[in-house]
């Protein structure tokens, strides 16, 4: 059962088609999980983490965001090719969600052992029974940290950090073979985030969920993930198992510049050493390597030519530094 | 030792509500010197936005004194607090509801100077304002540009400049980049740096980023439910953290290294506690790992441990310096 591949994705594209214009949003993605694994979805704002996740579970905005290509393949199902009877099979059962801002994503006026109640209503192949349902409503209650004599209080009786909890609950109570968390913890404090995460480190190892976890935060990734993936402008531009990128022997130019943007807290420096420029705009991606225009080894075949990835075992680069033999033209 | 720019003596602010006083600013003394910046460090509603709007008379203080060069500010009258404002500015979180959309760029950065009544010809205005957009790094192509026009580095450019535009003493920065992407976030940091070494800027800077503050202060306070728990020069706060809560909030930063994997985060339970009509004593005692029954009797001073590092818990110096 460990170890098999649970998800797949192989040249995933996606465009947000409006009457004006076509966002580029994803461009040819691929990537892979194998079942308990975490794996770090890093980028900035607009790099394509979010749509990522809508895509494979195929909540993408409907007339608007479109597949264009590829395929995603989760546990032996075609997500691309599947009706929307076998996705509201899929949804919150086998693949659940966590989003960003748990204020929102909880209904204000129902208590929260009835949101958890609802996925296990909803998904109910073992035929379980009313009672059995709300025991299994408490258990996710203890599972996550709250006294199930919580449940019939509303979500405006939390605080940020316990509606997180209730949402990972919700997310958890199918016992779903893939979790997807889009910035669990970014909407929360330093130190609730610190319970948040470990947390979700002990509850992924007692269930063997997959997690992918979609952050900004490079230093979360290095806390909990096995592999990551670096996105830049609907590209995975890098990507490795954590000593692969941690390690900063070889990286991506732009993910030398995530690195340098962060202020250290074990060295001091007296300047960061940022990426300058802004993300390209998605509705007219630059020719040949999306990062060029802002890259620091920028050469003349990075303006016209997309770069292939370069492998070296686990870890894949995507940069003409690593394809090309020969010298950085400044 | 000098005269401090900026000083506050038992500054507090207290917020009545239903269920009775909130104590969002309890009894703050701190001391900023010209030319250096004071990180304040805190989680959500620890009171670290309200001091740094009281301090600027946004909000009125309950009572206290802030003394600026050592004059209080709080017995002004509205007509000198005008005139002072020219040397004290803010910089505010949130980039988009921050700068009016209905306004150009050039007017949000003209507005200060028309508004501290300084009549400038159309011509020096107009170079004054591009002096100040080419200080803050935007190009002078965007003076007729509209907020929506802009990104949120751009627009957290604008409220730099707004604020530098009557060459203030004293700035106070709250959370200037925490809505930011990293690699933006990193730009606007070295401009406030850069603008700090080139025209001596005095700053506050508020936030909840600790790796921000350690990089960008000389000195920390560290304030938990309105108290400043710990203060003193960065290194030493960072080298050596007192307060359990210091001790926690560093813990919990999540690093970006291998070597950090290993090691397991020292983690508080619980979750701060209402400011509202405090109990006596330590407002961290319910969260403490150290806690002992005489946290929660009576008020705790700051106490110096080390020169200029101050300490409000028990757990240290019973013998004074």
């Amino acid at each position: 059962m460990d170890n098999h591949m649970l998800l797949e994705l192989k040249d995933l594209e996606v465009v947000y088609q409006t009457d004006f214009e076509n966002v580029y949003a994803l461009n040819k993605v691929t990537l892979s999980l194998n079942a308990g694994e975490t794996l770090g979805l890093v980028g900035e704002t607009g790099a394509g983490k979010t749509t990522t996740a809508l895509s494979i579970l195929k909540l993408l905005p409907k007339n608007i965001g479109k597949i264009t290509g590829g395929s995603i393949m989760f546990d032996g199902v075609d997500i691309v090719k599947a009706t929307e009877g076998e996705m509201r099979k899929i949804r919150g059962n086998k693949i659940s969600m966590i989003f960003q801002d748990p204020m929102t994503s909880l209904n204000p006026v129902i208590p929260v052992g009835e949101q958890i109640a609802e996925s296990l209503e909803l998904h109910n192949t073992q035929g379980r029974t009313a009672a059995e349902i709300e025991q299994r409503v408490d258990q996710m209650l203890e599972l996550v940290g709250i006294s199930p004599n919580r449940k019939t209080d509303f979500p405006h009786q939390f605080s940020g950090g316990m509606k997180q909890r209730v949402v990972i609950a919700i997310a958890l109570a199918c016992d779903p073979a893939l979790l997807i968390a889009d910035e669990p913890t970014t909407a929360l404090d330093v130190t609730i985030q610190a319970q948040v995460l470990a947390m979700m480190g002990e509850l992924k190892e007692k269930l063997n969920t997959s997690l992918i976890l979609i952050t900004h935060d490079l230093g979360i990734v290095a806390q909990i993930c096995d592999k990551v993936a670096v996105m830049y402008a609907g590209e995975i531009i890098e990507s490795g198992t954590m000593e692969d990128v941690f390690s900063r022997i070889e990286n991506h130019p732009y993910t030398v510049g995530l690195f340098g943007s962060i202020p250290n807290l074990e060295v001091s420096t007296l300047r960061l050493a940022p990426i300058n420029g802004l993300m390209p705009d998605p509705t007219d991606l630059p020719k040949g390597c999306k990062f060029h225009p802002r890259c620091p080894k920028c050469m003349d075949i990075c303006k016209t030519e997309s770069p292939r990835v370069y492998e070296t075992g686990t870890h894949q680069i995507m940069c003409h530094l690593f394809t090309q033999e020969g010298n950085v033209i400044q | 030792m000098n005269q401090p720019l900026l000083q506050t003596v038992g500054l507090k602010k207290y917020y009545k509500v239903k269920a009775g006083e909130l104590h969002a600013v309890d009894n703050i003394n701190l001391s900023i010197q010209e030319s250096q910046t004071l990180g304040v460090v805190g989680e959500s509603g620890c009171g670290k936005t309200t001091l740094g709007r009281t301090i600027l008379r946004l909000v009125p203080a309950t009572s206290g004194q802030i003394l600026f060069r050592g004059e209080n500010i709080l017995e002004y009258s509205g007509k000198q607090m005008h005139e002072m404002r020219r040397n004290m500015q803010i910089v505010f979180q949130d980039p988009y509801s921050s700068i009016n959309p209905r306004m150009t760029v050039y007017n949000i950065i003209a507005e200060p100077i028309r508004s501290s009544g300084t009549r400038l010809e159309k011509q020096n205005m107009d170079k004054r304002v591009r002096k100040l957009m080419d200080t803050v790094g935007l190009a002078s192509r965007l003076i007729k540009a509209y907020p929506h026009e802009l990104d949120g580095g751009r627009r957290q450019r604008i409220g730099v400049a707004r604020a530098l535009a009557l060459n203030p003493k004293f700035i106070v920065c709250d959370e200037p980049v925490s809505s930011l992407d990293v690699s933006i976030q990193a730009q606007i940091l070295n401009l406030l740096m850069d603008l700090q070494d080139e025209y001596g800027l005095t700053y506050m800077f508020i936030t909840h980023d600790l790796s921000v503050v350690k990089h960008i202060s000389d000195n920390i306070a560290v304030m938990y439910l309105g108290e400043c728990v710990e203060h003193g020069p960065k290194d030493q706060i960072f080298a050596n953290p007192l307060h359990p809560y210091s001790q926690a909030l560093l813990s919990a930063i999540p690093v970006p290294s291998l070597a950090a994997r290993s090691r397991k985060p020292y983690l508080i339970k619980g979750e701060v506690s209402s400011p509202i009509n405090p109990k006596p004593g330590c407002r961290f005692a319910p969260r403490c790992p150290h806690v002992k029954p005489i946290c929660t009797q009576g008020e705790l001073e700051l106490k110096e441990v080390t020169p200029n590092h101050f300490v409000r818990c028990t757990l240290y110096g019973s013998e004074k310096p």
